[in-house]
Formats: structure tokens, C-alpha cells, sequence
């Protein structure tokens, strides 16, 4: 499915990537984890598509086709979603505006009919009604004034509407309850399929002892250090990570 | 702002005007020049009565007298007022019926989405044709009669209707009023004229259409309307000019008056021709609108949006004299190019427990100038008056500005007044944000805009709302890379 080759990526000048090498197949899920700007969250915007990060070396391949110059629609068409960490707030424009003008531009590039509003209405109700959402959601205008948690959600929601291939999720779980981060680990499980892969991005094992992810990788100063299964992830949560870089 | 968006909205603000074309029509148009004589012509014309000719020399006086007004935020050539023609007609006679009207400027109508003819118009619009000095054509005139409004040009009003005219012109904007409401008041030389009478609701929404077509040419329009005692009117103006590459004056005055419990509702949709992207040509709009709210219960509601001219100059008011009377204002202004915007309102509460809103909208993209100026008086005998005010601005690219001014008057303890603004970056977040879900860009930026004026849309009768948002995408698309 993911192909990272090699990835070399700066922020105005400043070198955060220094190799990262990554293959993630099709039906896995795959954890990174990571302190605070070790490069995990510039991981997860290069792979957008982001402008302001800059690809110095090294490629991105999606399902053999190179991405790595693809503008950040260009992605999203082809099956690349970010559940943001902090996602931006759009005022006045409603949830259901939004994710049906998406939902659409994704029908149209596979020369699909639009969806009509019933059928998102239903669609969109019986998702809501899993993260434990009102369906007053779809009034909101995104994001804007969201608690913590209701942007966590709102973004999972989007995920589960949109389908994509591939899901990337930049620190989910940070700031939800025990409560919420179930719903969210749930929505999650029900995601990713055999025809699905992702790609969760975290510094606590918490989300992960819910997901059980395929290859828990270890990222420090931008790049991967160590990689092994969900035992790594605990032995980080134990023994933090200085033990781990050089 | 990355550089190459900077060029991509660099190269791509100079959309093409689609309304830029001129129509070739034989007409009678004044020598350039302004002077007593300019005005007893023009008076004669319209075979107007004395009373009126004396009015506008008084005020032909008065104007002389006076300054051009330079406290506004805005930079612009000094206008040579000498160099302007007062005047400019088409020579055909039309004013009969459609059938007679100059087929060209039927053409040009259609070409801009304006059909004269009854049967293919909107529902329930009744439209007055304004082309340059005169109005061409008003439709419905008959169905509207039943119901005994007066939809009519000015000029057959001052024929048909003298008294009210006499009464009610310049009783809102006097013509000592300011340097533009004084010239207007001298030179006007037609627009529309509205009358609902007692208990009407009136049947139709009623609208103008303003076309500045000869070249050289100033356009002074005037228009009046009157809600009597309970009645309802919904009223929408729009404009449109060909592409020239010199400035063309355009000066209005509208009054409104609502009597009790009456409620008049005043939308606009300005489309002049904005000028090239190197600030070349362009219409110079200064404009005077104010509503009285002359009864009890009245409600004065002004909603505009603003995209065209390469200088707007207009602060649409309501006076609130009546108790329990009600102002509004809503207004969404554009700036691209080198476009310079200075708008806003005035609220003056007289009256008791009268209440204001003020919802402005401030949009800059290219090297655009935005202002809102707006200013609230709570005059001493106004007890219990209400005003919320919002002012917000959003900014597309690095070359633009906004400029905010409210000025706040309150001479009674018992007032409330509520004051927010803000102002924003059209966010590459946003942007990346809409992008990362598949919405390209154009798409995004009318999304985003659009969410931003989702309030006053609102406030627009519903047809026009739709053109609203259509008139805000093509404006601004490809204004981001």
C-alpha cells in the first residue's frame, strides 16, 4: 500500500526527517511512536501532502505510483486521510456542507454519481450514532468551538464517511477520556479491513493496547530506530525511550 | 503565503468582467460642463415644475459652496467635475410600452441576466430599467396597480405624483447633506420611485436595475420610497458597467421612509465595473442612502453586497425617530485588484427602546483596501435603546488591508451596546484542511468565504442570495494558488 523511501524532509531550512524508511501493506496497521518533536507529526503532513514541509530526498509510493510531488486533493482522491491533531475550525460552514462537497469530490473522480442528502443523512446518522454523536453535529460549523473531544470525534467521523485507503492518525488519542478513547479505538477497529491500512501516530501505548497494531515502530530524531510488535510498545511505555537511542 | 501561491493570485486576479461590454445606441447626451444653465436644460427636459428646478438651484448653490470630503480611507485622482456630462439618454422614446423600447438595450438587458419581457421574468420581480440618465422600461406596472403601489421612474412621478414628491424628496437627505447628496441633488436626472400604501403587503419584490452604459457620462440617480402605516416592501437594486479605461462617476441618493408599523427591506447587489488589475478605469461610487423610520414599530432593514467599483464610498443609515423602531444593516464587501472600499452605517436612535443590528463583512484579496466605518448615536431621549454591532474582515494573500472604525455616541444611561470585531488570514490550514478531504482549492476559498457571509446571505431575498454566492465564486476564483 505505503512505500517510504529513504525520506528526507525539512521545515523552513530546518532538517526534521533524516531518512525515514517505511513499507506499511495493504490490511496492517502500523503504530509509530515517539517523544514530542521527534518528527512523527511532519510524518503525517509530508504524507498530505503539506506545502510547508518540504520533501528534500527520498520518495512516497502509493500502491506503486509515486506521490511524492501529488498536490494534497490529488492524495485525498486517490485515498490518503489525516485525522488531524489540532484540526482548524471553518466558521459558518456546516459539517454536512462539508463532508458532502468532499464525499462528492471523491465520487466524481471515480466517475460516480453524487450522493444525494438522504442518503447522506443516513449514512452520516448511522455513523454519528456509533461515535455516540447528536445528530445536530452535521448543523456545527467544523470544528468551531469543539471541545477537545468532540474534535477527536468529528474527525473519525469524517474517516468512517470517507473511506479511505489509507488513514493516518496524528495523536488521536492525546486529551480524550477513557471513554472517548474507546469509542475512537473502536471506530478505528472498524476502519481498517483487509483493503485498508493505517497508520496511528502516538506517544502512549494506551491507544494501542485497544488496536493491537501489527509493527509498532520507534521514531527518534527523524528517523526509525526500532521496530518489533506491540512488546516494543510496552517496553517504551515502561523504560521511556532514552534507552533507545544511541 | 508561499511565493507561488503569491503568483498564481498574482496572475489570476484579473478575472475577465463579464458585464464589461458597451451597447451601441443612438443617443442625446449633454456637452461636459456643469453650471445653472446645465440644469434648467436638464429641468426643461423632464418638463419638470418650478418648485423642483428651484430646488435643485439651491442646491446647485449649496454644492458650490462646499468640499469634496477627504476624511474617507480611500486615494483617488481629483474628479473633474467640469469634464463630466450631465446627461446622457438614448434617443428613441420609450416609455410606452416594451414593444417600443430600443431593441439594443432589450439585448443588452438580456445579456445581463435581466429580462424585460413579463413572461420570462423571475416570479414575482417587478424590475425598472435605469440606463444611463433614464429609466428604459418598468414591468408589472399594471399587477402592482391593483394592489395600488406606485412602481414607477422618477421622472413620471414628479408628472403623476407631484404632491409626494414634494413632500418626501429631500426630507431624509436634505441637500445641504453632504458634498455627493448635494450634487445628486442638483444634476439627479432619474430612478426609481416606490409608494406602498396603507395595510399593504406589497405583492411583488421590487427591484432597479442600474446600468451606466455612455462613456464620459455621470450617473445621478435618485430614488424614494414610502411605506405608509402597516405596510411591507421588499426592494433590491443592482448595477453593472462596461469596461473603460477611464473613471466614471456615480453619485446616488436613496431615501427611504417607513411610517408605522411598516417595514421596508432594502437589498443590493453592486456590480460596477471595478477597474483592470493595474487600478486603470473603474467606477468612482459615492452613494447617500438613509431610511427614516418615521413612525411607531417601523423597521428599516439595508442589506448590501459589494463587490464592484474601484472606490466605494457609502454608509447606508437608518434614523430611528419612531418608538420601538428598528435599524439593520448587513453588509458584505469585496476588494480585489487595487478596489478601495470605505462603507459602513450610521444607526441614530431617537426614539424609545429602539434596537440596531450592524453585521459587517469585510473581504480582501490582491492589493485591496477595506474599511468599515460605522458609527451608533443614542440621543438623549432614547431610553432603553439596544445596538449590536459585528464587525468581522478576512484577508486573502499579503498585499491587502482592512480598517476598521467604529464610532460610538451614547447620550442616555439606559442604552446597551455590544461591539464586536474581528479579523482573520484566509487560513493555508483551512485551505490544506478542505484540500486534504479532496475539495480543490477554488472550491474551498468560495466554501470558506461563503461560511464567512453566511449571516448576511441570509439576510437577502432568496433568488438573490443564490446570485450572491455565485457573484462571491466567480469573484474570487483562482484568487488563491
Amino acid at each position: 500500500m505505503i512505500n517510504i523511501k529513504d525520506l528526507k524532509v525539512s521545515v523552513e531550512e530546518k532538517k526534521i526527517l533524516k531518512g525515514i524508511n517505511l513499507d506499511i501493506p495493504e490490511g496492517e496497521v502500523h503504530a509509530i511512536m515517539g517523544r514530542n518533536g521527534s518528527g512523527k507529526s511532519t510524518l503525517a503532513n509530508t504524507l498530505a501532502g503539506n506545502e510547508k514541509f518540504e520533501v528534500t530526498d527520498g520518495t512516497i509510493h502509493m500502491n506503486g505510483i509515486d506521490i511524492t510531488e501529488m498536490s494534497p486533493e490529488n492524495r485525498s482522491l486517490n485515498g490518503i486521510f489525516v485525522c488531524f491533531q489540532y484540526p482548524v475550525a471553518i466558521p459558518g460552514v456546516s459539517m454536512a456542507y462539508f463532508l458532502r462537497a468532499a464525499i462528492n469530490a471523491h465520487l466524481e473522480n471515480q466517475g460516480k454519481e453524487e450522493m444525494d442528502a438522504l442518503e447522506f443523512l443516513n449514512q452520516s446518522k448511522a455513523i454519528l450514532k456509533k461515535l455516540n454523536l447528536d445528530d445536530s453535529f452535521l448543523k456545527r460549523s467544523i470544528n468551531d468551538g469543539f471541545s477537545g473531544g468532540e474534535k477527536k470525534k468529528s474527525e473519525i467521523f469524517q474517516l468512517l464517511s470517507l473511506n479511505p485507503k489509507f488513514a493516518i492518525l496524528d495523536e488521536t488519542d492525546s486529551g480524550l477520556d477513557i471513554d472517548a478513547l474507546k469509542i475512537v479505538a473502536d471506530g478505528v477497529k472498524e476502519f481498517n479491513g483487509d483493503k485498508n491500512s493505517t497508520l496511528i501516530i502516538t506517544h502512549y501505548e494506551r491507544l494501542l493496547e485497544y488496536i493491537n497494531p501489527d509493527v509498532v515502530h520507534i521514531m527518534i530524531d527523524g528517523k526509525i530506530v526500532k521496530s518489533g510488535d506491540m512488546k516494543l510498545a510496552r517496553q517504551v511505555e515502561e523504560k521511556g525511550y532514552s534507552w533507545l537511542a544511541k | 503565503m508561499s511565493d507561488k501561491n503569491q503568483q498564481i493570485i498574482d496572475k489570476n486576479l484579473d478575472q475577465e468582467y463579464k458585464y464589461g461590454f458597451t451597447t451601441d445606441v443612438e443617443q442625446i447626451k449633454f456637452e461636459p460642463g456643469l453650471n445653472e444653465e446645465v440644469i434648467k436644460k436638464l429641468s426643461n427636459i423632464k418638463k419638470e415644475p418650478k418648485w423642483l428646478l428651484d430646488w435643485r438651484l439651491k442646491a446647485y448653490k449649496n454644492w458650490q459652496k462646499m468640499k469634496e470630503p477627504k476624511w474617507a480611507n480611500i486615494n483617488y485622482k481629483p474628479i473633474d467635475y467640469q469634464a463630466l456630462s450631465y446627461y446622457a439618454a438614448p434617443k428613441k422614446k420609450s416609455k410606452k410600452s416594451l414593444d417600443e423600447v430600443d431593441p439594443e438595450i432589450l439585448e443588452t438587458y438580456n445579456k445581463l441576466g435581466i429580462s424585460l419581457d413579463e413572461q420570462k421574468k423571475l416570479e414575482g420581480v417587478a424590475v425598472d430599467a435605469v440606463f444611463d440618465s433614464v429609466s428604459v422600461a418598468t414591468t408589472f406596472k399594471d399587477e402592482l396597480a391593483k394592489h395600488g403601489v406606485i412602481f414607477c421612474s422618477f421622472s413620471e412621478a414628479v408628472q403623476e405624483h407631484p404632491d409626494l414628491i414634494k413632500k418626501y424628496l429631500g426630507s431624509v437627505i436634505p441637500y445641504t447633506d453632504n458634498y455627493f447628496a448635494a450634487l445628486n441633488s442638483a444634476v439627479f436626472s432619474d430612478g426609481s420611485f416606490v409608494y406602498i400604501p396603507k395595510n399593504v403587503k406589497c405583492p411583488l419584490e421590487l427591484s432597479t436595475y442600474f446600468r451606466i452604459n455612455a462613456s464620459n457620462t455621470g450617473q445621478f440617480e435618485r430614488t424614494l420610497i414610502i411605506a405608509d402605516k402597516g405596510s411591507e416592501v421588499s426592494y433590491l437594486e443592482g448595477c453593472t458597467a462596461p469596461m473603460r479605461d477611464e473613471n466614471q462617476l456615480h453619485a446616488a441618493c436613496v431615501e427611504l421612509i417607513a411610517h408605522e408599523d411598516s417595514t421596508i427591506k432594502y437589498s443590493t447587489i453592486q456590480n460596477w465595473y471595478s477597474g483592470n488589475e493595474k487600478g486603470e478605469g473603474g467606477i468612482y461610487n459615492f452613494v447617500t442612502k438613509r431610511g427614516k423610520c418615521a413612525g411607531d414599530r417601523s423597521k428599516i432593514s439595508w442589506t448590501q453586497v459589494e463587490t464592484g467599483s474601484a472606490i466605494t464610498w457609502k454608509y447606508p443609515s437608518v434614523i430611528m425617530q419612531g418608538d420601538d423602531s428598528v435599524g439593520e444593516f448587513y453588509s458584505v464587501a469585496i476588494t480585489k485588484n487595487k478596489q478601495q472600499a470605505d462603507t459602513g452605517t450610521k444607526m441614530i436612535h431617537m426614539g424609545k427602546n429602539t434596537k440596531s443590528t450592524i453585521i459587517s463583512k469585510g473581504i480582501s484579496a490582491g492589493e485591496g483596501q477595506n474599511t468599515y466605518r460605522g458609527g451608533v448615536k443614542i440621543l438623549k431621549n432614547a431610553d432603553n435603546a439596544r445596538n449590536f454591532s459585528q464587525c468581522d474582515s478576512i484577508l486573502i494573500g499579503d498585499k491587502c488591508g482592512a480598517h476598521t472604525f467604529p464610532y460610538i455616541d451614547v447620550k442616555n444611561q439606559t442604552a446597551q451596546m455590544e461591539h464586536e470585531a474581528t479579523t482573520s488570514n484566509i487560513g493555508e490550514d483551512q485551505l490544506f484542511y478542505c484540500n486534504q478531504r479532496g475539495i480543490n482549492l477554488d472550491d474551498a476559498v468560495s466554501m470558506i468565504v461563503n461560511g464567512f457571509c453566511k449571516e448576511v446571505f441570509a439576510e437577502l431575498p432568496m433568488e438573490f442570495a443564490v446570485e450572491a454566492k455565485q457573484l462571491i465564486e466567480v469573484t474570487l476564483e483562482n484568487s488563491v494558488g
